[in-house]
């Protein structure tokens, strides 16, 4: 397809260098500097996609971030399609596939568009009052034919190929858009020699410049003008210039987000990533981010080859594109004039059509008549002709009165419509800062900052080139801590226009349906509807029509519907108020939200200097926390239970080893250390004498058990705590707390040391065997070194925190090493104990054999609602201490009370059945629903070495029930088990002695 | 993203602290002597209001010292921050303004 609407000469593309892409199947060409719009539009393509609700006919209506119509699907390549592009945003580059999106089977024929014909039924609410009943029908039917219908673009369904990335930055002066006011504020702002960072969505600097025809800047061209600023700001070192970033998001205390799209442009990205995320924290934020062009509501206002009338003004100029031979331009202002000289300029055959009256117009009219081009004024638009391309418009003169004489239909293959101006306050209002109405420009401007900011140009209703650039300056030199000012000569800008809101009409309003949001088909007569019906609050409005919540939300939109809204409920349109602008201020992808935080940077994986070896060794893992913890080490056919039968068997019978490195310990140091633990857990700390290790049970203020670990006494002053694999944080957070808020008198240091040891549980009657050959300087003997005690000396010649504890209630020893040396010490192990049959063994097998000796794990049998007595560990309280942490709250009234949930066994009569963990305990499965529950099931296994399945479980008032029967939950019904002592094995505890 | 004033490190961004609840709640001196209701309302009754309101913040990921801040629970605004133990410089009317 050629070319057949560029222009032979102008605009800022580059004719020497052709770029081809595909649209629906065909192929394409534009050349470099083009977007994708004006590339289709220089081919003639106006119809690029089908509306959200009535599945209309759309074309391209803007050259901006706020085309809410020309929605594309793009591709560079598997994995990175994206839905819902925005035509106008999109910079051509070699290859592109782009496909319009919203039909089915095909854009021109598309069955979807039968909602048109029904459009009478899809009123406002439409959803609301269908989908109400029958009930039955909300999840079968509703849903399902909702979620069908609903979105627009096809979300891609494989993982996002590309790279992104983010940077933290800070600057003194931050301005946001390089249009005239935001390229002045740069100069002014960089001036100074503070740091300034200049960011623009587009992907040339420049802004309303770049298709600047007849202005100058101090006598130059403005092109010249753009260029020549930015070979200055270039050179500054303390000037970034980030074009293609969109200031997305403004936060807190000056911290502003935004994204910067690196690579989409270029074929080769040379490894670069695809965006980049900015925070930026800016002593000063200077917003000149332009203007938004308002659509004029009248019927039939949506149809492709309708624009926005500086839109055709941008095409024209700075693409060298014509989007027609014809154009008409309907407004009620000043701009659009400009629009119709440059494009009579360049060859179209042009109308104005003006609502104002000859009176009221300024010096555009003369211009334009100068042109030659035909001026109609007070002329109202009653609509449209064609379908899927505008053919005609439909105009009528109205008279003083506010009647409407006849019909004429101006015919054109373009319309460039203009309502007026609205600033664009999103960042500001994001900023917190309080919007004002501004009767005579018909907008809300800037009122009072809510952060260091300021808001200048266009953004705050100043249109003029020559005050926006002076105005700029001084903002920039201002935010910038300077007093400085320029004056700059520019040419004077045609402004000016008369606020209407529906375009007078002759026709039925209730029959005509004449756009509003035209993302989310919003027309009107819905948001009239919507007043009638009762809606006053315009965030109730905006809700029920959806007006715009669409992914534009409602830049071309929201003044129209608000303006309507207050006229129908006959309120001046301050007193609607506007609705909340939140970010992104466009789309943002989450790639670029996300960053590198993906895959294994996502959710980091904590492993043991160990984890290798049990790779190595077929182990299966199972997450702890942030830990990968070896789950269990099958042997070649067997599956999860033989291979834990397996390990169970082993470790009482010979010797097994156990990776314990992800045990929490902290390192409590100081003169006070024994005072403060005194304080912390509920046990004695003071006459633990050096080389002894104590089981250390810790509780929250209220009374409830919160982690439990063995604690040696290294020395006087020093305490090796250990605390559970997932608790280690939050005990060593509890403890600062303590020290720090409580009693900053005591005298100690806390040390996290969980990474610095690794430790390995070497478990068995033949444990000591296995590990006396490597042991050098301790006396391992029974008598010298008994249960609870704690060696320091070496292993292999490594340091050693030498712990002879059990957590198997096997004789055992858990052996500390610093963590480099832990795979070597381990495999030294894994050697020695060969002629036992030593067994690796993992965390199934660990719960599995604790579980025989009744060993609770915190967060197992504890719920952050047990305390030590409901669990059989009373014992471990130091009665004579004045106070621990928790102490007070065991006095309470609920914690003594009688019936609380208390530890106990259980054996289901079936020995072979496994009961559910968190199964439900009852006394009588006969009673009426619903039903009392005693309490439930917190470990259950199949035990090897008690020969049956085994059960822990917290009953009510459980120790008084032993030898009783109650009855457990399973998939098949109610099962009956007995109570029983909670320790299934060795009940005397003698093996741990040995 | 707002920026604290921890009394140690100077301004860091909110996301490296971490909020402890009401300040100024002591711990008694001696538990065992405190009467059920008055025990009670340490452990769970805590202030909430609508304005300035004085917190115990941490700065998790940075010094890891506790400390306390006066912030307006309306606006989101740090008034000061104060070291542990301290008083703060401004009173709430003070802060109100």
């Amino acid at each position: 397809m050629a070319q057949h609407f560029r222009l032979p000469s102008g605009g800022r593309i580059d004719r020497s260098k052709p770029v081809s892409f595909t649209f629906n199947g065909s192929k394409i060409e534009g050349y470099q500097g083009d977007t994708l719009a004006s590339a289709l539009l220089a081919n003639g393509v106006h119809f690029v996609g089908r509306s959200f609700k009535y599945h209309r006919p759309r074309g391209i209506m803007s050259h901006g971030s706020d085309e809410p119509s020309a929605l594309l699907s793009v591709s560079r390549g598997p994995g990175r399609t994206d839905p819902n592009n925005r035509a106008s945003v999109v910079e051509l580059r070699e290859g592109l596939v782009t496909k319009s999106q919203n039909h089915w089977p095909s854009l021109n024929f598309d069955v979807g568009a039968v909602n048109d014909l029904f459009s009478p039924v899809f009123v406002a609410g439409f959803y609301y009052k269908t989908f109400m009943w029958p009930r039955s029908f909300w999840d079968k039917v509703y849903e399902p034919f909702i979620r069908a219908a609903a979105g627009l673009g096809v979300a891609p369904d494989v993982p996002d190929a590309d790279r992104y990335a983010n940077r933290h930055a800070h600057c003194d002066v931050l301005v946001v858009g390089m249009g005239p006011t935001g390229l002045a504020a740069a100069l002014a702002a960089s001036e100074t020699g503070k740091r300034v960072i200049v960011a623009d969505e587009q992907a040339e600097p420049g802004g309303s410049l770049l298709h600047a025809s007849e202005e100058t800047i101090d006598g130059k061209p403005a092109a010249e003008w753009v260029k020549e600023t930015l070979a200055v700001l270039d050179a500054r070192e303390n000037v970034i210039l980030l074009p293609r970033t969109t200031v997305f998001g403004y936060y807190n205390h000056n911290h502003v987000a935004m994204t910067e799209r690196v690579t989409d442009h270029v074929v080769d990205p040379k490894g670069a990533p695809r965006e980049r995320l900015w925070q930026v924290r800016a002593g000063h934020v200077v917003i000149a981010a332009g203007s938004l062009e308002r659509p004029l509501v009248f019927a039939d206002n949506d149809r492709p080859g309708v624009l926005l009338a500086e839109s055709v003004r941008v095409f024209v100029n700075r693409y060298g594109v014509l989007p027609g031979r014809k154009i008409v331009f309907a407004t009620s202002g000043a701009s659009a004039y400009q629009a119709a000289v440059d494009a009579k300029r360049a060859g179209a055959h042009v109308t104005i059509s003006d609502l104002r009256l000859e009176a009221d117009c300024g010096p555009e009219l003369a211009k334009a008549r100068a042109a030659g081009v035909e001026v109609l004024t007070a002329h109202t638009v009653i609509g449209t002709v064609g379908a899927k391309r505008v053919k005609g418009l439909i105009v009528a003169p109205v008279t003083g009165a506010g009647a409407i004489g006849p019909r004429r239909t101006l015919d054109c293959d373009c319309v460039g419509i203009s309502g007026g101006w609205t600033p664009t306050v999103h960042l500001f209002s994001q900023s917190r800062g309080k919007l004002a109405y501004d009767e005579a420009l018909d907008a809300f401007l800037p009122g009072t900052s809510a952060q260091a900011e300021t808001t200048v140009g266009a953004s705050h209703g100043d249109y003029d080139l020559a005050r926006c650039l002076t105005a700029g300056y001084a903002a920039g030199a201002k935010a910038a801590g300077s007093a400085a000012t320029a004056r700059f000569e520019a040419t004077p800008t045609l402004k000016g226009f008369q606020p209407v809101r529906v375009m007078p009409t002759d026709a039925n309003p209730a029959k005509v349906r004449a756009f509003i949001d035209f993302q989310n088909d919003v027309t009107a007569k819905d948001i009239k509807l919507a007043v009638r019906e009762g809606f006053q609050s315009i965030e109730h409005v905006k809700r029920y029509t959806t007006t715009g919540m669409a992914t534009d939300q409602g830049k071309m939109s929201n003044m129209n519907a608000l303006g309507i809204v207050a006229g129908q409920l006959d309120r001046p349109l301050p007193s609607v108020g506007t609705t909340t602008f939140r970010p992104p201020y466009t789309p943002t992808t989450f790639g670029a939200l996300v960053g590198p935080a993906r895959d294994a940077l996502f959710d980091p994986i904590r492993t043991t200097p160990i984890h290798d070896w049990a790779v190595e060794h077929g182990a299966k893992f199972e997450p702890v926390s942030l830990w990968r913890r070896a789950w269990y080490f099958p042997k070649a056919g067997e599956d999860m239970h033989a291979a834990v039968a397996r390990e169970c068997k082993a470790v009482r019978d010979g010797v097994g080893v156990f990776d314990a490195s992800t045990l929490g310990k902290i390192e409590v140091v100081g003169p006070d250390a024994a005072e403060f633990m005194n304080r912390m857990y509920v046990n004695p700390w003071l006459k633990l004498e050096p080389g002894k290790c104590r089981y250390g049970l810790m509780l929250k203020e209220d009374g409830y058990i919160m982690d439990d670990g063995v604690v040696a006494r290294v020395a006087q002053d020093r305490f090796h705590v250990t605390t559970t694999t997932g608790g280690a944080a939050r005990v060593l957070n509890h403890m600062e707390d303590y020290l720090q808020t409580e009693w900053p008198d005591l005298n100690v240091f806390l040390t996290s040391i969980t990474e610095e040891w690794a430790v390995i549980a070497v478990q068995g009657p033949k444990a000591r065997e296995t590990i006396a050959p490597l042991v050098s300087d301790i006396d391992l003997s029974p008598e010298a070194f008994p249960h609870m005690a704690m060696r320091e000396g070496r292993i292999c010649g490594a340091p050693t925190r030498l712990f002879r504890v059990s957590f198997t209630g096997e004789l055992g020893f858990e052996i500390n090493v610093p963590a480099d040396y832990g795979r070597a010490v381990w495999e030294a192990i894994y050697e020695s104990g060969r002629k036992f049959g030593i067994t690796p063994y993992g965390t199934e097998t660990m719960h599995v054999l604790r579980a025989e000796k009744g060993y609770i794990i915190v967060g197992q049998e504890t719920d952050g609602t047990v305390t030590p007595d409901d669990v059989g560990l009373a014992g471990m309280i130091a009665k004579a201490k004045a106070d621990f942490v928790g102490k007070r709250s065991l006095a309470r009234q609920d914690l003594v009370a009688s019936g609380r949930k208390q530890l106990v066994g259980l054996f289901a009569d079936d020995p072979s059945l496994v009961l559910e963990e968190g199964a439900q305990v009852v006394a009588d499965p006969n009673q009426p629903i619903p039903m009392k529950m005693l309490g439930h099931v917190t470990s259950s296994y199949d035990s090897p070495n008690v020969g049956r399945s085994i059960a822990l479980a917290v009953v009510a008032d459980g120790r008084a029930l032993m030898g009783t029967s109650l009855f457990v939950t399973t998939p098949g019904g109610f099962t009956r088990v007995s109570v029983v002592d909670p320790v299934f094995f060795d009940a005397k505890g003698e093996r741990i002695n040995a | 993203m707002l920026l604290i004033d921890c009394p140690c490190c100077g301004l860091r961004p909110e996301t490296e602290f971490r909020c402890g609840g009401q300040a100024h709640v002591a711990r008694p001196e001696k538990p065992v002597d405190v009467g059920d209701q008055d025990w009670s309302e340490y452990l769970f009754v805590r202030a909430n209001p609508r304005g300035v309101h004085a917190e115990r913040w941490i700065h998790q990921h940075g010094c890891g010292r506790w400390f306390n801040a006066l912030r307006d629970t309306v606006s989101d605004r740090f008034v000061e921050t104060y070291p542990m133990g301290g008083k703060p410089k401004s009173t709430t009317t003070e802060a109100r303004a």
